[in-house]
């Protein structure tokens, strides 16, 4: 059976894993290096990106992450995941840990404080029907390399982006009882 | 692909306010009052900060009549640091909540720590964009918090005095009713309401999920990674710590160990590394030394 990996230091990490858990496919919470064993795949959920960083450095867990990804294992990093990703990040922390450099730049909080956190319907690209997405002082794209593969925008800003074996959203689709993005997700792993 | 036009977008709905809370699980909130205490707890990993005027352990001191904070002193903590920053507003003093709705706060604390602005009504939560926050001793009150609006709920404990002791009942009463109403039939179910004198809907709604609509986190006198770890097994999602750390000897190192134990509640290893040399912790007082029980304030 297909086991994912979901980064469980801190944030929406149980909603991740029940969302896996509905499409029949076993979530492994990580907290340490050794729970990235024998994976098919890896989601670096919502959260604290701050919070994450400081708590992916003391579980030892930054290079062991790093190495899977460069290594081709499929990536979603949902919000505080998509930051996690980023070659360049804006309004972040100097000691702001890097898991890839997939060649986007986002500013943290690039929407504003929770009274701008919103919902609205995507058009992404290959569904027929929208998605609704909720944004929770979510990060914006600001700049994407023409190598990145955007999916879908809000108001011409990129939400929803590919790149090699990363997908990765500003958004929260754990949030939501909609499982089509970690249905395409899971057809990478 | 780009879609034309412009996306339609929604706020305050209710997905977009339990949303942030969601999003603090497995974290520490940190009381601060000042923009360099915001700092070291955010250099410490805190998911959120909760700027107030004194701390609990000071307010219970000082006594007088405890207010929301001076709004320079909010501004000063948004502008310090990065991650959400909460603040708390006098039970029923919508006026105060109003205020730091315009200071663009991420989350208000209708709070029992601060005087009681009203003996009889709390907040109408539903009015705000920002959400809320209450504090519950049991389940009953949760509910009825959670009717009025509130997206998330805090076991109070006992603030201010570092005695785990009120934070541990609180926990395990909301959790262990929770427990029962899973187990409860339809007429059963009827007479849980009226005791818990909450409403029906949200009695059998938890009786069908196992859990509060909201997430559940714990707070009032932690102040110790053990602390963090067994509020964590009990039930809770996330912990607020306030006078315990900077009331503690010192905080910096505090602040990260209580951070580490909250994610690594499970793992006693861990726990014995961040529990290591970590100082004084705040003195700490029974509850047969204190005056005011501000657990008892809300309705």
């Amino acid at each position: 059976m297909t086991r994912i990996g979901v980064l469980a230091l801190q944030g929406a990490f149980r909603r991740h894993v029940e969302a896996l858990e509905a499409l029949g496919v076993t979530g492994v919470e990580v907290r340490a290096p050794a729970d990235l064993d024998g994976i098919d795949g890896l989601i670096l959920p919502g959260g604290e990106s701050t919070a994450m960083s400081l708590l992916l450095g003391a579980n030892e867990l930054t290079e062991p992450c790093r190495d899977v990804i460069a290594g081709g294992l499929p990536v979603f990093g949902t919000c505080a995941g998509m930051i996690l990703l980023a070659e360049k990040v804006l309004d972040g922390r100097s000691d702001q840990v890097q898991l890839s450099d997939v060649p986007i730049t986002v500013r943290r909080n690039g929407y504003g404080r929770q009274l701008a956190s919103f919902e609205a319907d995507l058009e992404i690209a290959g569904e027929t029907e929208p998605f609704r997405a909720v944004f929770i002082r979510a990060p914006k794209v600001e700049q994407v390399d023409p190598a990145v593969e955007v999916l879908a925008t809000v108001d011409d800003d990129p939400v929803l982006i590919r790149y090699r074996n990363v997908l990765a959203a500003a958004f929260h689709p754990e949030l939501t009882p909609d499982l089509r993005l970690h249905r395409v997700f899971l057809l990478e792993c | 692909m780009s879609n034309e036009g412009t996306n339609e977008r929604t706020t305050a709905t209710v997905r977009v306010k339990r949303g942030l809370a969601e999003m603090l699980k497995g974290g520490v909130i940190m009381d601060v009052v000042n923009a360099e205490q915001a700092k070291i707890a955010e250099d410490a990993g805190a998911v959120a900060v909760m700027a107030l005027e004194r701390v609990p352990a000071d307010i219970r001191t000082d006594g007088g009549v405890a207010r929301m904070s001076d709004p320079a002193m909010v501004e000063g903590i948004q502008a310090a640091c990065s991650i959400p920053v909460m603040a708390k507003a006098r039970i029923g003093h919508f006026a105060e909540a109003q205020i730091l709705q315009a200071l663009k706060v991420d989350y208000i604390d209708e709070s029992e720590v601060l005087t009681p602005a009203d003996e009889t009504h709390h907040i109408d939560k539903f009015a705000f964009d920002v959400p809320f926050v209450c504090g519950a001793t049991n389940l009953g009150e949760a509910l009825r918090r959670i009717s009025e609006g509130a997206c998330m709920i805090r076991s109070k404990g006992e603030a201010g005095t570092g005695n785990v002791v009120e934070a541990v009942r609180h926990l395990r009463s909301i959790v262990g009713d929770i427990r029962k109403l899973t187990l409860a039939d339809e007429p059963e179910l009827f007479q849980w309401a009226k005791e818990l004198r909450a409403p029906l809907p949200l009695v059998q709604e938890i009786a069908e999920t196992g859990e509060l609509p909201v997430p559940l986190f714990c707070a009032g006198g932690l102040a110790t990674p053990a602390d963090a770890s067994l509020a964590m097994q009990l039930g809770a999602q996330a912990v607020f710590v306030g006078s315990g750390i900077f009331k503690s000897a010192d905080p910096a190192p505090r602040a990260r160990a209580i951070v580490e134990a909250t994610t690594n509640y499970m793992n006693p290893e861990v726990l014995v590394k961040v529990s290591r040399n970590l100082g004084t912790p705040m003195t700490g007082i029974g509850m047969d030394e204190i005056d005011v029980r501000m657990a008892d304030r809300g309705w």
